[in-house]
């Protein structure tokens, strides 16, 4: 593998809706092959940021670059569910097709080269099986992957950076653990970058090199290793102990310290 | 063989040939642009146009204009108000859509009732007649209908992407609002051209029925999309036949053809499901 190369770099960077800013002070770097988690609470800019990374908003504030040879189609999106979707009558073929939209031109059908991407991108995903199932009838966790498969299959030559909003909504644990598994091999086996927008602090620790708090403002960026003795990494980890305690066998209630021990169980080797 | 020989009675009536053209073309782009209408939570578009479309025939008879002419660019503009309403307006899609169509059909009975009265123009306008259409009106009809096949073939997949993933569609370059205003032009061309045969309370069940019925059976969004545009040719063409048959209003008994065969495809996916428990 060659240098990873910087992907993005936020400075001073702030979006929002109407000129009143819902999230500012971003100051931040993606380089190939990260795997940034963005926390934060209800309403402390996760979704805000996301769309400005897309391009869907204009930075109210500060400069937002990407690398000159990241073409938008090497970047990968996965919204957050929506309701339409859950019981939408297509089959997992068509969604997955769908990925290749942006690649058609003014032509009015799909070519062998993107019937060949999507069953690749299926494959990837180990979703392959379901290609004729209607969507509609999938688990979530299903139902995600071939999302996933869909937004792999848009990239040109190869995904560099995906972008996931709270990817793991509305998913029971063995689905969660599932698709995490899933995301996580697209990083390490695939150098695809990862941004996932998430409230589960505890994953993002287990799974991700880079963590970035938001509260409107940013509040934390740096390497997992750091956030975790941070005082924010600390208050952030012990609270959303909380509630999953019962099942990480108190291993959290232990000094601050000590927490990467637990973590350590569910990921293996640090960047 | 009595049957071969009513449809053969039918169809020497300039009338019902017409009819049976433009309704035909009518429905199946009705069906095919309802599929997405009704995933996209839009039925109530259809609905809201038709008395939008009621309300500008009304007004065109009374000053005597041609009402092809003034219903299509009316019922145009409302569309796109409808739609950015529904997107981004103070008033949620539903109570914007009830607030026009009900203010449509005010200003429509309201000048009827001050110029020509309400007679059986406004019957007709409300519950439809075929005898409405002159030559004109089938060739306008159907230079219309295929120009929104045309359209809707070729920006199929598009319609599919936008229809499934709004959101998805617009990060990825996609230009999904172009995309809905065609969908909601498109619905208003095929509410007006509809609306004089079936009536402008009734058209609407020509977008939605379909889809609704065919989504009970399949899962795919090609095979809805097929099979909703086949149901609506056939429940057309019965419903046209037994209106003449047993005479009884046209639009009326299409939409009861459909009903009928919505709650079949009910049954079906019920007994398909009973089975399959």
């Amino acid at each position: 593998m060659t240098d990873p190369v910087t992907l993005i770099t936020c400075k001073d960077l702030a979006f929002g809706y109407d000129g009143a800013p819902a999230v500012h002070d971003v100051t931040l770097t993606v380089v190939g092959g990260d795997y940034l988690c963005v926390v934060g609470g209800n309403g402390s800019g996760k979704s805000t940021l996301i769309k400005g990374m897309l391009g869907l908003l204009k930075p109210l504030a500060g400069t937002l670059c990407f690398e000159p040879d990241l073409k938008p189609s090497d970047m990968g999106y996965l919204p957050q569910q929506n309701t339409i979707q859950r019981n939408f009558p297509a089959s997992v073929w068509e969604v997955v097709l769908s990925g290749r939209l942006g690649r058609l031109g003014l032509s009015p059908v799909y070519h062998r080269a993107d019937r060949e991407a999507a069953r690749e991108a299926l494959a990837v995903l180990g979703v392959e099986g379901l290609a004729k199932s209607g969507f509609g009838e999938l688990s979530g966790g299903q139902q995600q992957r071939v999302l996933l498969a869909r937004t792999l299959c848009a990239a040109t030559d190869g995904l560099k950076l995906l972008i996931l909003d709270e990817p793991m909504n509305g998913l029971d644990a063995s689905a969660k653990l599932e698709l995490y598994a899933a995301i996580t091999a697209l990083n390490s086996q695939q150098g695809i970058a990862i941004i996932m927008v998430t409230h589960d602090v505890q994953a993002a620790v287990d799974y991700a090199s880079h963590i970035l708090v938001l509260e409107g403002r940013q509040a934390f960026f740096g390497g997992t290793h750091e956030f975790q003795h941070t005082r924010v990494g600390q208050e952030l980890i012990r609270d959303s102990c909380g509630d999953a305690c019962e099942s990480c066998g108190m291993a959290y209630l232990a000094t601050p310290g000590d927490n990467r021990a637990a973590g350590a169980t569910h990921r293996t080797g640090e960047r | 063989m009595e049957f071969i020989e009513t449809l053969s009675q039918m169809f020497t009536y300039t009338f019902l040939v017409r009819a049976l053209i433009v309704g035909l073309l009518v429905s199946l782009c009705a069906s095919l642009l309802g599929v997405s209408l009704v995933l996209k939570r839009f039925s109530m578009i259809g609905d809201g146009l038709s008395h939008v479309g009621f309300g500008s025939l009304a007004v065109a008879t009374a000053f005597n204009w041609a009402p092809l002419a003034v219903s299509i660019p009316v019922v145009v503009l409302a569309a796109f108000l409808l739609l950015r309403l529904s997107e981004r307006g103070r008033i949620k899609g539903d109570a914007a859509i009830a607030l026009i169509s009900a203010s449509a059909l005010a200003i429509g009975v309201f000048v009827v009732s001050k110029t020509t009265g309400m007679n059986t123009d406004v019957d007709n306008y409300l519950f439809g007649s075929i005898l409405a259409l002159t030559q004109q009106d089938v060739v306008l009809s159907v230079v219309l209908s295929l120009g929104v096949l045309i359209i809707f073939v070729f920006c199929y997949h598009r319609i599919f992407a936008v229809t499934f993933d709004e959101t998805y569609a617009r990060a990825t370059g996609i230009p999904a609002g172009f995309y809905n205003t065609v969908l909601a032009l498109l619905t208003a061309l095929t509410i007006v051209l509809g609306m004089r045969m079936m009536g402008a309370l009734l058209i609407s069940s020509l977008v939605i029925f379909p889809a609704l019925s065919s989504m009970w059976l399949c899962k795919r969004f090609a095979a809805v999309t097929i099979c909703a545009a086949i149901v609506s040719l056939v429940c057309y063409v019965i419903g046209l036949v037994v209106s003449f048959v047993y005479q009884t209003p046209t639009g009326a008994s299409i939409v009861l053809v459909n009903l009928a065969a919505f709650t079949i495809f009910y049954a079906i996916s019920r007994l398909r499901m009973l089975r399959g428990a």
